[in-house]
């Protein structure tokens, strides 16, 4: 069973006169971690905005786990670009959002969870501290353990690195791979910074040019556990140049 | 505290040079009934402390008080309806603006024609003058919630209602406390305009009533009260607020 299966889905924003997504067929096995790189403005978040619901497709399927998604829900875990904590709520309140939203758990259950979700991404302690009170990469690590919270073994991650300074992003890098090893989840990341999407996929997804027919796969020549050590290699920085040529294609005058 | 106590002390030194001039001007042009001196206004408070705490403040703040209670409840839910429904806006929207442009003052002695010389036609005037701020701010607060929020939340499987109690809500509550600030004063400027043009009590009646009486202390007085009531007022909205809004701005 597929965690993800698109079958001819299209999508055309209201207004446009194309369809941005056309036709498009791909699926991600269980447990796997995939990034999909394209330029600006390609349509990769229409993408992750089809999945997880907040645009309908105007044709086609999408199956999460073998299932339509409209027959289901909690079936992923999105989180955007911007953390998007809620300034007015505590770290530990922004956490038990969506099981607030979901229904069904007492106070103190959302407490518990919540607690345990901080420290699984190491934030012991802060959930009595405001949003405004943790550092960017804090934030992020928060963030995700919000949308870990939402449930379910897809996640969706949008860009959740773009805004971090150069430092703080490759130290989330390393420690969302880490996370990943740890939970076994399916992992769709969204970027269009090439190393990252090399140094943390299984195989990269390359939007090769708008609309958007189909996503090229590229796996990735190096097996876990990943160091940044792995970018030197010969191999990997051949495919990133590859993968930097087909970027450049799209934004060619 | 302390802080706040030397912050304000340049506009307190500039205050009471501008009364100094004041009552030396006064003093100079020596005529009490169209010009009277701070120092007279103050007396003259003083003297009629019986009538103006024990009769007309109430009267006055009975009105201010009704006012801002149902403007607070118009504004709210006009701006909720607005924010709910993009018909409702297009349909209120501009009456809400267009009512600003009645010169309400000029059309308050028809108000007392028709409620009366009692409460409602000064509350009336009141809730005219105020209901707009409140109105346009607070909806203006609840479109200030970010579309990705309102989105982060529709993918954890929110309704319409439960993204206006958890987003919407607190991103309104700092402007409506901005709301309400402005809106005191206001209020309490309309109770007296409306006073002023038929009442049996209150401070604007009281003012006009010295009016007519060539007291121009007596003209003051009340009017000195009620700028310092509305200061007050407002001040116990920002603490009120200090305790409740905890953050500010911040996205």
């Amino acid at each position: 069973m597929k965690a993800l299966e698109f079958d001819h889905v299209s999508y055309r924003y209201p207004g446009e006169d194309f369809s941005i997504v056309d036709n498009l067929s791909f699926a991600l096995e269980q447990g796997s971690f995939h990034c999909v790189i394209g330029a600006s403005g390609c349509g990769k978040s229409t993408i992750l905005r089809m999945i997880c619901g907040l645009l309908r497709p105007e044709a086609g399927t999408i199956r999460v786990g073998g299932t339509p998604i409209e027959e289901q829900s909690h079936y992923c875990g999105y989180m955007p670009q911007r953390d998007l904590l809620l300034p007015w709520r505590t770290v530990g309140e922004n956490l038990a959002l969506p099981l607030e939203i979901r229904g069904g758990y007492t106070r103190a259950e959302r407490r518990e969870l919540a607690e345990a979700a901080l420290e699984d991404v190491g934030l012991e302690g802060c959930g009595d501290k405001l949003p405004s009170e943790l550092s960017g990469g804090m934030r992020q690590r928060a963030a995700f353990a919000r949308t870990m919270l939402a449930g379910s073994g897809l996640l969706l991650l949008d860009e959740p690195f773009s805004a971090l300074d150069f430092l703080t992003r490759i130290s989330m890098q390393e420690w969302l791979l880490a996370q990943w090893e740890k939970h076994k989840k399916t992992v769709l990341f969204i970027t269009h910074d090439v190393e990252e999407a090399v140094f943390l996929s299984g195989s990269v997804l390359a939007v090769a040019g708008t609309p958007i027919r189909k996503l090229e796969e590229f796996p990735v020549p190096a097996a876990g556990p990943r160091t940044r050590a792995c970018l030197a290699r010969p191999e990997t920085v051949s495919l990133r140049e590859e993968l930097i040529g087909i970027l450049r294609e799209q934004v060619r005058p | 505290m302390r802080k706040t106590g030397r912050s304000a002390l340049p506009a307190l030194t500039f205050l009471f040079a501008l009364l100094m001039v004041w009552q030396l001007g006064a003093m100079r042009v020596d005529a009490a009934y169209i010009l009277p001196t701070p120092i007279q206004i103050l007396m003259r408070l003083w003297e009629l402390r019986e009538p103006l705490f024990t009769v007309h403040l109430p009267a006055t703040m009975a009105v201010t008080g009704l006012g801002l209670v149902i403007s607070v409840a118009l504004g709210l839910g006009l701006a909720a309806a607005m924010d709910w429904s993009p018909l409702l806006q297009k349909c209120l929207y501009p009456v809400v603006v267009a009512s600003q442009t009645i010169p309400t003052t000029a059309i308050a002695p028809l108000f007392v024609l028709w409620f009366g010389y009692g409460i409602w036609s000064k509350v009336l005037v009141a809730v005219l003058m105020t209901f707009f701020p409140i109105t346009i701010t607070v909806y203006d607060g609840f479109r200030s919630a970010r579309t990705e929020m309102a989105e982060l939340l529709e993918t954890y499987g929110a309704t319409k209602w439960d993204v206006f109690r958890k987003i919407k809500i607190p991103c309104a509550l700092p402007y409506f406390f901005s709301a309400v600030k402005m809106a005191v004063p206001i209020a309490i400027i309309g109770a007296a305009i409306g006073e002023w043009l038929g009442a049996q009590s209150g401070l604007g009646y009281f003012s006009r009533r010295m009016m007519t009486q060539l007291d121009g202390a007596g003209v003051f007085a009340p009017i000195v009260l009620l700028s310092a009531v509305a200061m007050a007022a407002t001040g116990a909205v920002g603490l009120v607020e200090k305790r409740v809004v905890k953050w500010r701005g911040e996205s």
